[in-house]
């Protein structure tokens, strides 16, 4: 081999790692090149977003399962981060840990029966829990401060450092979302994630092949749940305040676009999905005021035209394309 | 190694299998055939736990597993092949040969997640292994190709590796060569023969007969849900039930 051949040999092989890499000296230096607080309050939202969607892409995308939920479940971790810390003073990290735990074994207490479901009857029966958590967080006042929201959560610390401008959030925020980027990463590329894509792709085969299905799809459940969970106490802990509409059956909408602009089982179009649409409206006013119309325009012509998503649909296009050119080639 | 005992399954009424009993000798190729409609895929069915049987019982391995789920039946080794293909084409041929060794990975979701170096070693040996079987099909250097190219000769190819890479004790190939044409199926005649030379044990459903000549070594027939005959292919190619079956009755000839 060649010097530039055995390079080529080593970028490929190292492609994920080296990718990870990348993003993530550029998201360390990125406070350096644009400290507005503003433009770092959107990018600490992308990032609170990314951690969710990467959760839900590995239930809707790898496990082949719908949900319009999971706002649900990152209302219950921020309430419940927000309940902790302020009402009971508890500390902000045992309190994520113990509120994650807590929507974990809520998930799977709802998910065994729940994923019997499948198709339009698991997306209505996901729309109605997040209905039911919606109005527990918008009726019962008394513990959640009702339509009013709920204020004075405190910042995360480490020590004596508080975690309280739009900068060091940056950092705690996308170091969870770099961490979490690389467990699903590791996942999707091992037999238990092969086992979740055997899933998506056909039902049958995979329960030939040994897949327990339901279990599998349980499992993928609950830890999208814990996914958004965590993203719910880091989001309560970053905005300091929080309010029922943030979580109703739109947001859960919204992440759901995320995921099919980032494309079904694409770890990075996940991340690509929750920058694109949380960006979006701050960039065009007409997006914001119409968000509902463009949100569901989108999600109609990606369905339409490229069922996998946009991203992973088009890469899969070039995939194959490639594949295909090569082939001819060949023969 | 396999034993079914008054097997049947009834679809609404009418009876699909009927009393089916036969064993499958370990090590060697049996071959269910049948016309149309007479209840094979169902079987196939019954044995990896996609259908449910109504009667009778499944013996593998002295442990009867009716109403066994399809995963727990794929655990025990029993691996099969579709008469309709199912790859998963959005996966490389290598991937698709990988999901066919599920079982043989004890990985959990959060193992996975950490890819501690246990894993990585695991993971190198599946590969391994998956590429003995593609190499064993001739599809070394397809492996990295999406299955969804594939010309249809090599998918069903890919999918034999995919069901015997975990080496099962029991392999189900349902229509290995249904719309293959007369070379691909002598290639996979071969391939089939060389399984069995390699100790594995087969039931294969097929109509063509060169195919179940050459590698079964008993064949059973049914018709209409029930057993009408069992033997050594040469018994089967004679008797008068088996040539009714598929011919019609002979009065109106005799």
């Amino acid at each position: 081999m060649t010097r530039q051949q055995k390079l080529f040999y080593f970028l490929s092989l190292h492609r994920t790692g080296l990718l990870v890499l990348c993003v993530s000296i550029g998201l360390l230096l990125f406070p350096l090149v644009e400290n507005n607080p503003y433009t770092l309050g959107l990018t600490n939202l992308v990032a609170i977003n990314a951690l969710v969607v990467l959760g839900l892409n590995l239930f809707i995308g790898y496990a082949g399962q719908i949900s319009l939920g999971h706002a649900a479940f990152f209302g219950l971790g921020a309430y419940g981060s927000a309940i902790a810390t302020t009402t009971f003073h508890c500390s902000p990290w045992l309190a994520m840990i113990l509120v994650a735990v807590c929507v974990a074994l809520l998930a799977l207490l709802i998910g065994i029966p729940l994923l019997r479901l499948s198709g339009h009857y698991l997306a209505m029966a996901t729309l109605g829990l997040n209905y039911v958590v919606h109005n527990i967080l918008l009726q019962w006042d008394e513990v959640t401060g009702g339509p009013s929201g709920f204020a004075g959560i405190p910042a995360l610390t480490l020590g004596n450092f508080s975690l309280d401008t739009p900068i060091r959030r940056h950092y705690l925020l996308w170091c969870f979302v770099i961490i979490t980027m690389l467990f699903c990463l590791n996942l999707v590329r091992s037999s238990a994630g092969r086992s979740l894509a055997a899933l998506a792709g056909d039902e049958l085969a995979a329960a030939s092949l040994g897949v327990n299905i339901q279990v599998s799809k349980v499992k993928i459940f609950v830890l999208s749940a814990i996914l958004a969970s965590l993203a719910g106490s880091l989001f309560a802990h970053t905005f300091g305040y929080i309010s029922p509409d943030t979580f109703n059956i739109f947001a859960s909408v919204q992440f759901s676009i995320m995921v099919v602009i980032g494309g079904m089982g694409s770890i990075w179009g996940s991340l690509f999905g929750a920058g694109f649409l949380t960006l979006l409206p701050q960039w065009m006013d007409v997006f914001d005021t119409y968000k509902d119309f463009i949100h569901g325009g989108i999600l109609v012509l990606v369905l339409m035209f490229l069922p996998q998503g946009l991203i992973s649909g088009l890469t899969d296009k070039l995939r194959i394309y490639l594949a295909l050119r090569r082939r001819n080639a060949a023969t | 190694m396999l034993q079914l005992e008054g097997l049947g399954k009834n679809f609404g009424g009418l009876p699909a299998l009927d009393k089916v009993s036969f064993t499958l000798p370990q090590g060697r190729v049996t071959a269910l055939i049948g016309p149309n409609g007479a209840g094979k895929s169902t079987l196939i069915n019954c044995l990896t736990g996609i259908l449910t049987p109504d009667q009778g019982s499944i013996n593998f391995q002295g442990q009867n597993i009716v109403a066994w789920p399809a995963h727990a039946i794929a655990k025990l080794g029993i691996q099969r092949t579709f008469q309709n293909l199912r790859l998963f084409p959005r996966l490389s041929v290598l991937d698709n040969v990988l999901t066919g060794l599920i079982c043989a990975s004890r990985q959990s979701i959060f193992m996975a997640m950490l890819r501690l170096p246990s894993l990585r070693h695991e993971e190198r040996n599946l590969k391994l292994r998956a590429l003995e079987a593609l190499d064993l099909f001739g599809l070394t250097d397809k492996a990295q190709w999406p299955a969804a190219i594939l010309a249809y000769g090599d998918k069903k190819r890919v999918e034999l590796a995919r069901a015997i890479v975990s080496k099962p004790a029991l392999l189900l190939l349902d229509e290995p060569v249904a719309g293959l044409n007369a070379q691909e199926t002598r290639a996979v005649s071969e391939e089939l023969q060389n399984l069995r030379r390699m100790g594995h044990t087969i039931l294969v459903v097929e109509h063509d007969m060169d195919l179940v000549m050459t590698v079964a070594d008993q064949v059973v027939v049914l018709d209409s849900g029930s057993l009408i005959a069992a033997g050594t292919p040469e018994q089967v190619q004679h008797n008068p039930l088996v040539l009714e079956a598929y011919l019609g009755r002979m009065e109106a000839t005799a």
